[in-house]
């Protein structure tokens, strides 16, 4: 059966099940049973992570493989296989997959049957993609994922969300298309050859295996590794989203549902940089190395101006998509620091984004049911109407800034740790959008927070429900134990991530040890000179 | 000595900040049970100081033969990154502890401080609405700086060093309703982090340099090869510096330190004179050993010190709002710690952080007394007289001035001449600059208590100054990104006691015994440092105590600066020289005059001047107007090109597409099929016929393109396959 197939499939199965045995009239059974699913799922893919073997190098780090045949005479295979990247992003995602659902119990009032059942299959979508070996798959996984997000941005956002939706999914598509080239051109080196380029293959047997590729990547003469990887860049830097292919994403998020935010947030951008250390990165070394400074730079404008663009906003939500803008360009300024701190450092950041972002999307959602606008001057002073609301954002604020002991802090400085390993410039730019980020969200607080309750409309808005606060709660929780005890996390990401420095820079680690001279001695004895 | 009583000295106040954070979460508004609050609070920063107390005599009497260290896990395991020239090293962050003379004398002073000054706070805060969650916030605070002192590696430092900066902004912004009190806060933020950003990269550096931020390791090797480590100890720690400039309020990052002063008074005492801006100090001299590699560090930070002594002290003597005088002569203070660092005075810096943690924290919680007891005033123009209604506070009040002044036998004499003398060994014009600045700070002291505290009652008659309140102009054009300045002078205790008006009244014991304490402790604290004139060693008994944070550097001890009896002589008779002229003048014109006649006459014949020094310069409205109006300008055109310029090459391109797909391609047309999401066929910005086809239909087309990518593949395989 694959314990993998189980966590990808069980959102199908409940999606399924609520589209012939559910009745539409019926929201309150649709709802606990899209929620039985997603705990189901959740569960599932925390056997995952008890039973995952963090020490697995080699071919054992790739873990619950579950390889079949399927176009034999393509050389595809359904072949599904995790090392510790993919298993954090999966939790995250049948995590997070439980918070979308349980916040859309009051945000959405229509047509609840078909959002609940495209939002489970937006779930297998991109589990599947996480767990898929073979380019096929990924492909197939990867283009599943955009229909579902699509429709739900399309039918149960804002007001203008048919122009985000179209504009999402056109730029996503355009990204992935160019993707499918870079994937064609790997399959053709690796097997006979592109003729019109005048390429030779390696006349290896057809296929469409990553890690087989992860083996070959090295042999693509640079030319070809450097178109190759711009095809990659482009579908991946688009789902980041990197500056300057973001505008996508303020759009969207502003018009999506709440859920379709958190999830768009926490787990769709992560595709990108998925893509880039699952494929780009090991696959393609010598294009890597060759972009890293364009690459780099595009991260570290992506952080500032992100940042100062998240300034002036006047909506909430904006305000947060800007954010991630800022926040995403520190992952890729860590994956390309290519040294251990810089991707370990990008990895968590992932999910710390995830975490972080997520809760302040779904803390903005809850706002916007009671008020049903997101602007901040429509605001003010709600730390004496919404005590315990207030603290919960406060803390989520002050994670996403990365303040330290909460987790957004073990990212960002592990990227930065790596950053400055490589170049010390890059440190201090991407350190000023830390400071930046500060006075965004704390602006952003002010406002909302602080100050007279003066808006007459604001008077009687109730606190937290439990319903809410359970939700928020679980995510306080994370980020309190990944900001205390990263270790836990960083453990299992540990080998996969020396796995792809080794890739591009085999020689990363072939160095002499510092020592350290003996603790230098206490002189006690030059305490007894007096006159 | 046993580490799970070292780590429950923070753990403590942290666990007490967690049950009343609960409680208050619980009861925002009603405050319910105040006992089991004052349990809790009180409770658990009592036991914290007397485990620390407990520590610190183990440590002592275990001999001290070395530092103590100990690490609970590997809290950030970052990898292997190169250091140095060619070599690897594990990059990890332990979660440890260090307790040697310099942890013990600053844990001493946090803890007990700050019980103390929680005790003061239960009178303080009685009458507030928020009072479990100004505790929660107090003990959350305690439990941070004992993270930031106790830490045994630059990292723990931070997340201290961070953590009290969030509580800062907690307790600044208490009121939160105010907006005085939401911009303070905000700013004290933001200002703060500036200066980390400064901090953190001096990690990185230091990480890049010596693979490790612990304390005993970093040190070890600086010390044994000073000559590899000169070049980069400059970087270092300067960029450290930077750090320290802003949470220690320093030039040109200290103007959230006024502004702070809209918190309540407890946390002005506590946070923003006695321990966390203190911290900045702490750190210089916790890294002596790099500072000593790099003169020209050193230089930067005698000169900043130096600077800001003598600039926020003439800015003291121009307030009227008694906090802020205060604030200004903290900011000063502080200056001297730091040109007591930069000179290599360390012991004397960590000398004038305890002296100064006594007599500041009297004087604050003295003026909180003086509000508290004229029903939330704050501007001296409307006290006098004082001292017939609140003896208990006059005096302590008095030898706190004393004290800070500079007269002998009290604390900050003892610790202001030991900064001087050194001073004077090392650079005649920052000693210079140091004099004067220690005249104003007499001066602006007993200009204080004299007007607080002598003549008469003045409340009834004087209403404010008109003249004197500043305008600021820049005001319209910055919203409240960082509103910068007080604005009204009834910050903090207006909440409580509006609408009072009958005669001043003294505190309750709860605070005049804390005041006691305190005062006592002014009096008697400069005896550790006591100088071979007065009857001391050489070196002193403190200077000897903190000599094992002194590491040898390349085998060479550290030697403490000793001059020659008659320069000694010389020295301290012009300290008190300079003591006594400032209370002179003060006394001239605010006790012998009590009308203030001579010194309206002076100050309207130096109008300018004196409007420079009451408006602080106009700094905050420099920055105001440069960075945090350039800021924001900046970024509204960034917001702007990202909505046109950007996004508009977007759309452009679809709309190139859209209209090459229309007209070029038949194939297009039958690949656009109608009917899609909720059958809507217009887009929300309205554009030509196709492109309503294109996006109501899209997303067939898209199942074609992908489609079509699929049977390319396996066309082109099949074709090329041998």
């Amino acid at each position: 059966m694959g314990i993998l197939n189980i966590v990808t499939y069980i959102p199908l199965i409940g999606a399924i099940v609520i589209l012939f045995f559910v009745r539409k009239e019926n929201s309150v059974a649709i709802r606990y049973t899209a929620t039985f699913f997603a705990v189901i799922d959740f569960v599932a893919s925390l056997y995952l992570w008890f039973n995952f073997d963090p020490k697995g190098s080699g071919a054992a780090m790739w873990q619950f493989r579950y390889v079949r045949e399927w176009i034999p005479s393509l050389g595809v295979r359904y072949e599904f296989g995790i090392d510790g990247i993919a298993l954090l992003l999966i939790l995250l995602t049948t995590f997070m997959g439980i918070i979308a659902v349980v916040s859309s119990y009051a945000a959405i009032d229509h047509r609840q049957k078909e959002y609940y059942i495209l939002l489970l299959l937006l779930q297998t979508g991109m589990i599947g993609t996480f767990c898929a070996l073979d380019f096929f798959l990924f492909y197939v996984f990867w283009e599943i994922m955009l229909v579902p997000m699509y429709f739900i941005i399309g039918i149960w956002g804002g007001p203008r969300k048919l122009y985000a939706a179209i504009k999402f999914f056109l730029y996503t598509l355009t990204g992935s298309v160019v993707m499918l080239l870079s994937i064609v051109a790997l399959y053709f080196f690796n097997d006979g050859g592109i003729p019109f380029l005048n390429i030779k293959g390696l006349g290896n047997a057809a296929s469409f295996s990553m890690l087989q590729y992860h083996e070959i990547g090295h042999l693509i003469p640079p030319t070809l590794q450097f178109w190759i990887f711009l095809g990659f860049f482009l579908g991946f830097a688009i789902k980041v989203p990197m500056f300057p292919f973001h505008t996508w994403l303020p759009d969207a998020h502003v018009e999506a549902p709440t859920a379709g935010s958190i999830i768009l947030a926490a787990v769709l951008l992560k595709m990108g940089t998925y893509g880039f250390v699952r494929i780009a990165l090991p696959i393609l070394p010598d294009a890597t190395k060759q972009l890293i400074v364009p690459i780099v730079v595009l991260s570290i404008i992506g952080i500032i101006y992100g940042a100062l663009v998240s300034l002036v906003q006047k909506d909430m939500k904006k305000l947060v998509a800007y954010s991630s803008v800022s926040h995403l360009g520190f992952v890729m300024l860590g994956m390309f620091a290519l040294n251990p701190m810089g991707l370990k450092g990008s990895v968590l950041q992932m999910i710390n984004h995830g975490i972080s972002t997520g809760a302040l999307f779904l803390l903005v959602g809850i706002i916007y049911e009671r008020r049903h606008t997101r602007m901040i001057a429509d605001y003010g002073g709600l730390a004496k109407q919404m005590p315990v609301y207030a603290t919960l954002f406060l803390i989520a604020a002050l994670s996403s800034m990365g303040l330290p002991a909460l987790n957004g802090f073990i990212g960002e400085f592990t990227i930065l740790l790596g950053a400055a390993n490589r170049s010390i410039v890059w440190a201090s730019f991407a350190s000023a959008g830390i400071v930046l980020g500060a006075a965004y969200l704390l602006w952003l607080y002010q406002r909302v927070f602080w100050g007279p309750l003066d808006n007459p409309a604001n008077k009687n808005l109730p606190d937290v429900n439990r319903r809410e606060l359970g939700m928020l709660l679980a995510l306080v929780f994370l980020m309190v134990w990944i900001g205390i005890k990263p270790a836990v996390f960083f453990d299992v990401i540990e080998e996969p991530v020396n796995y792809i420095v080794r890739k591009v820079d085999p020689t990363y680690f072939d160095k002499q040890p510092l020592t350290y001279p003996p603790a230098a001695p206490v002189v006690a004895s030059a305490v007894e000179t007096t006159r | 000595m046993n580490p799970t009583i070292l780590l429950l000295i923070p753990l403590l106040p942290a666990l007490g900040a967690l049950i009343n954070g609960l409680r208050a979460a619980a009861n925002p508004h009603t405050p319910k049970n105040r006992t089991v609050t004052n349990i809790v609070a009180l409770g658990s920063t009592g036991l914290s100081a007397l485990l620390a107390t407990w520590t610190v005599i183990g440590y002592v009497s275990g001999g001290m033969s070395s530092a103590f260290q100990h690490a609970w896990y590997t809290w950030i395991p970052a990898g292997l990154g190169h250091v140095g020239a060619g070599n690897i090293a594990s990059f990890a962050v332990d979660f440890a502890f260090r307790i040697d003379t310099l942890s013990c004398t600053m844990l001493l002073i946090v803890t007990w401080i700050g019980f103390l000054i929680h005790v003061y706070a239960t009178g303080y805060m009685a009458h507030e609405e928020g009072y479990t969650r100004f505790f929660t916030y107090l003990n959350l605070f305690m439990f941070m700086m004992l993270l930031l002192v106790l830490g045994a590696n630059y990292m723990v430092m931070f997340v201290g060093w961070e953590g009290v900066g969030l509580c800062s902004y907690l307790l600044i912004g208490f009121y939160y309703d105010k907006n005085s009190a939401a911009d303070a806060g905000k700013k004290a933020f933001v200002a703060n982090r500036i200066g980390d950003f400064g901090f953190i990269l001096g990690i990185f550096y230091i990480f890049n340099t010596f693979g490790t931020a612990d304390y005993g390791k970093v040190f070890a090797l600086a010390s044994a090869n000073p000559a590899a480590y000169t070049g980069v100890a400059t970087v270092i720690c300067i960029l450290l510096f930077v750090g320290a400039c802003g949470k220690s309020a320093q030039i040109p990052l200290y103007v959230w330190l006024p502004d702070a002063m809209a918190g309540p008074t407890p946390v002005s005492a506590l946070i923003h004179a006695a321990t966390m801006v203190t911290a900045g100090v702490y750190m210089v001299v916790r890294s002596n050993v790099l500072f000593r590699l790099s003169p020209t560090a050193m230089l930067v930070v005698a000169t900043v010190g130096a600077v800001t002594a003598i600039f926020a002290a003439t800015i003291g003597i121009a307030q009227n709002d008694i906090k802020k005088v205060l604030a200004y002569s903290t900011v000063s203070q502080l200056g001297f710690m730091f040109l007591a660092a930069g000179v290599g005075a360390y012991t004397a810096a960590i000398f004038h952080v305890m002296t100064h943690a006594f007599f500041k924290a009297c004087l604050f919680l003295g003026a909180g007394s003086v509000i508290h007891g004229c029903g939330g005033e704050q501007d001296m123009r409307k006290m006098g007289g004082l001292r017939k209604y609140m003896p208990k506070t006059r005096m302590t009040m008095l030898i706190a001035c004393i004290a800070i002044a500079g007269f002998p036998p009290l604390a900050g004499f003892f610790s202001k001449d030991e900064i001087l003398a050194t001073t004077f060994e090392h650079h005649g014009f920052l000693y210079f600059l140091g004099m004067v600045a220690a005249t104003c700070t007499a001066f602006y002291m007993f200009r204080l208590y004299f007007m607080t505290f002598s003549g008469d009652y003045r409340a009834a008659h004087v209403e404010g100054h008109p003249e004197s309140e500043p305008e600021h102009a820049g005001h319209d054009i910055i919203p409240s990104m960082l509103h910068l300045d007080d604005g009204d002078a009834h910050s903090d205790k207006a909440h409580g006691h509006h609408a009072e008006s009958h005669a001043p009244h003294e505190s309750p014991w709860s605070m005049t015994g804390v005041l006691w304490v305190l005062a006592i402790l002014a009096v008697v604290g400069g005896l550790v440092g006591l100088p071979e004139m007065f009857g001391g060693g050489h070196p002193t008994w403190f200077q000897r105590w903190l000599l094992p944070v002194l590491l040898p550097l390349g085998g060479e001890r550290f030697e403490f600066a000793e001059a020659g009896h008659m320069q000694d002589a010389l020295l301290i008779l012009s300290s008190i020289g300079v003591a006594t002229l400032g209370w002179f003048i003060a006394y001239i014109l605010y006790k012998k005059d009590p009308s203030f006649a001579l010194a309206t006459r002076l100050r309207l014949k130096f109008a300018f001047l004196h409007r420079l020094l009451e408006n602080k310069y106009y700094v905050d409205e420099f920055y105001n107007t440069v960075f945090v109006g350039g800021t924001l300008a900046f970024s509204r055109a960034l917001s702007w090109f990202d909505a046109h310029i950007i996004d508009g090459i977007v759309n452009g391109v679809r709309n190139v597409t859209v209209i090459l797909l229309g007209h070029g391609s038949w194939l297009f047309d039958r690949f656009v099929v109608d009917g899609a999401v909720n059958g809507v066929g217009s887009t929300a910005r309205g554009s030509s016929r196709l492109f309503r086809k294109l996006q109501s239909g899209f997303v067939q087309n898209y199942a074609l393109v992908m489609g079509g990518g699929i049977v390319l593949i396996a066309a082109v395989y099949l074709f090329t396959k041998p």
